[in-house]
């Protein structure tokens, strides 16, 4: 039976929503107006709202002082390698676990997932050494590689979980109907999993353009992405709120705009299978 | 062709085995029912012979060849599943020209192939349309259509008709038949409902935990059963199973009359049962009522003529017809 809602009760819903809403969007909300204030303004004690003269000069000496488009360029290239390097090591990996499991197979998708759990500087190290001896500091290979590496859990685990939804007979049939694995995979189960493929793609492409340890860590200049762009902003120049806000703003909005058109596709694809 | 023999065939999941050593011959054209109730194991031997699943023991020979360890693609058998396991994203002509595009066929072989799978099956007018669109009974007869573009030497069936409605299980169960006819293709059929395979098989195959419990025509486990299993399972409504002082009248453990021979008579006499009618189950043309009260352990069937009227309460007097007793011994199997 649907429970009863007053309306009384569903504007105060909309109206707790609506704050906790903003509440969570206000640090981005205030990053972006700093960046339109001055240097002064930024720092104006009481802080300034609205009512503060607009300028883009920050984004100018932003412009001016960095390639935005090198950054830029580097966080397509390592967002967009990485994610689909791991789609094409993670559709077998996750076809083979919800289609032919076996006793270990819950245990390997755990290891799997345990790998997040580590604090990435524990590798560090390691890592670092091996990029030296790899000659892969600051490359983007060697960052797109290591961008794959971390997200795959996760691309594997949502994989899994599609894939889990899809009837085992369809791919039954096909391989009764004369596909090959590699048939079956391309021909059957890529085409029913496409929801769940696309958000697995959107939420991975956001979390590598978001990722600034190993960004920070393995890259100098050469491969330098929009994270790296925004911190040489913040420490060596001193406290310039304003134009570390610009360089924030400039570094969010293509994955912002990104999140917007699809979060129906992100949504959809993240509560998928929760409700038949 | 499509000879199928199976030797000596086990399937063991990890330690429990589900079908013992067994063999079966499933001769050429022929249309055999797997048939028995739920977990009998009538899928996973149908799936072994599809291989779908790898068997842990024996042989299975398509044709005379040993297809034991070749992959499902290659055995040249053709399966229609309980789900139908239509591709969603495909449409209908397209799920039909499936298995031609993946043998690598020429175009227009595989266009004129599907055009006649549609028009054998009345869904020329549905080929554009996405299985979603369609009516369980449509689906149904896309993944026949799907089958039959192969042109395999055997059909396999997996309970394909268990999720229709009552009405269209009847229409498609004649539709299956009258292929089965036009195509004189081997076709082997599971399914846990009786009704299904007295009416559609040539051959039965009884099972139970893994085991045949028989092999035969519809009429010889009709008229013959083997054991007090198949006597129960086939037949509707199921025989009167009967124990005790009654049976050993006949020289038997267990004798089994079934419920059309059993007369309704008028009085009391010599090898007479008289009993008080419970609950009746009026079908129009014949009645089944149950009568309790006989002075035999067993609640016993009857099928009387749909005119007969008889309420709950009322005294009625049975005569089972000697010729048609079935006698088992303590093992439950037939004594000649």
């Amino acid at each position: 039976m649907a429970r009863a809602v007053t309306k009384q009760r569903k504007t105060l819903n909309t109206l707790v929503a609506w704050a906790v809403g903003l509440l969570i969007f206000f640090p981005i909300l205030w990053t972006i107006l700093t960046s339109f204030k001055t240097e002064a303004q930024a720092i104006n004690d009481p802080p300034l709202f609205l009512f503060f003269d607009w300028t883009l000069e920050n984004y100018g000496v932003v412009q001016e002082r960095s390639d935005y488009m090198r950054f830029l360029w580097n966080s397509i290239i390592l967002a967009g390698g990485s994610t689909l390097l791991g789609i094409l090591v993670a559709v077998p990996a996750a076809w083979s676990m919800a289609f032919v499991p076996s006793k270990r197979t819950k245990d390997i998708l755990l290891w799997m997932l345990s790998t997040k759990m580590l604090p990435a500087v524990g590798v560090l190290y390691p890592i670092y050494l091996l990029f030296i001896e790899l000659g892969l500091l600051d490359s983007r290979v060697g960052l797109t590689i290591v961008l794959m590496l971390i997200n795959l859990p996760i691309i594997v685990w949502m994989l899994y979980t599609y894939f889990r939804e899809i009837p085992g007979e369809i791919l039954e049939a096909a391989r009764m109907d004369g596909a090959s694995l590699r048939e079956e995979i391309l021909y059957v189960l890529t085409p029913m999993a496409i929801p769940g493929i696309a958000s697995t793609i959107l939420l991975n492409f956001i979390l590598a353009w978001n990722e600034a340890f190993w960004t920070l860590n393995l890259t100098a200049a050469k491969a330098a992405p929009l994270t790296a762009f925004i911190a040489s902003y913040s420490s060596p120049e001193g406290l310039f709120y304003a134009k570390l806000s610009a360089a924030s703003t400039m570094a969010i909005a293509p994955i912002l705009i990104l999140g917007w058109f699809s979060q129906k596709q992100l949504v959809r694809g993240l509560t998928f299978g929760a409700v038949k | 062709m499509g000879r199928i023999v199976l030797e000596k065939v086990k399937k063991s999941f990890s330690e429990v085995t589900v079908i013992p050593p067994l063999d079966l011959e499933i001769e050429d054209g022929e249309f055999v029912v797997f048939v028995g109730p739920s977990g009998c194991g009538k899928s996973t031997l149908l799936r072994l012979i599809a291989g779908l699943e790898d068997v842990t023991d024996g042989t299975i020979r398509i044709d005379g060849n040993d297809a034991t360890s070749i992959p499902p693609a290659k055995r040249g058998l053709a399966m229609v599943f309980q789900s139908y396991a239509l591709y969603p994203h495909m449409s209908v002509r397209k799920n039909i020209a499936f298995p031609l595009k993946m043998a690598k066929m020429d175009q227009a072989e595989i266009n004129r192939r599907v055009e006649n799978a549609a028009s054998v099956l009345n869904l020329t007018d549905y080929l554009d349309r996405r299985p979603g669109q369609l009516s369980g009974g449509q689906r149904q007869r896309v993944a026949i259509g799907r089958a039959i573009v192969r042109e395999p030497a055997a059909f396999l069936f997996d309970e394909p008709l268990s999720n229709l409605d009552a009405a269209l299980r009847v229409g498609m169960r004649m539709e299956i038949s009258e292929l089965h006819k036009k195509l004189d293709t081997t076709m082997i059929y599971v399914t846990h409902d009786q009704v299904e395979a007295m009416t559609m098989a040539d051959k039965i195959v009884v099972l139970r935990a893994g085991n045949i419990e028989q092999v035969g025509s519809p009429l010889e486990l009709y008229r013959e059963p083997r054991n007090l299993f198949v006597a129960g399972f086939i037949g509707s409504p199921k025989m009167n199973l009967i124990e005790g002082a009654e049976a050993a009248k006949h020289g038997a453990h267990t004798i089994g009359i079934r419920p059309e021979h059993i007369d309704v008579v008028e009085a009391a006499g010599e090898g007479v049962w008289s009993g008080v009618v419970g609950v009746s189950e009026h079908l129009g043309s014949d009645t089944f009522f149950h009568i309790h009260e006989t002075g035999l352990a067993e609640t016993i069937t009857v099928r009387a003529d749909g005119e007969v009227s008889l309420k709950h309460g009322d005294t009625i007097h049975l005569k089972p017809r000697a010729d048609v007793i079935h006698r088992f011994d303590a093992e439950g199997l037939r004594q000649s």
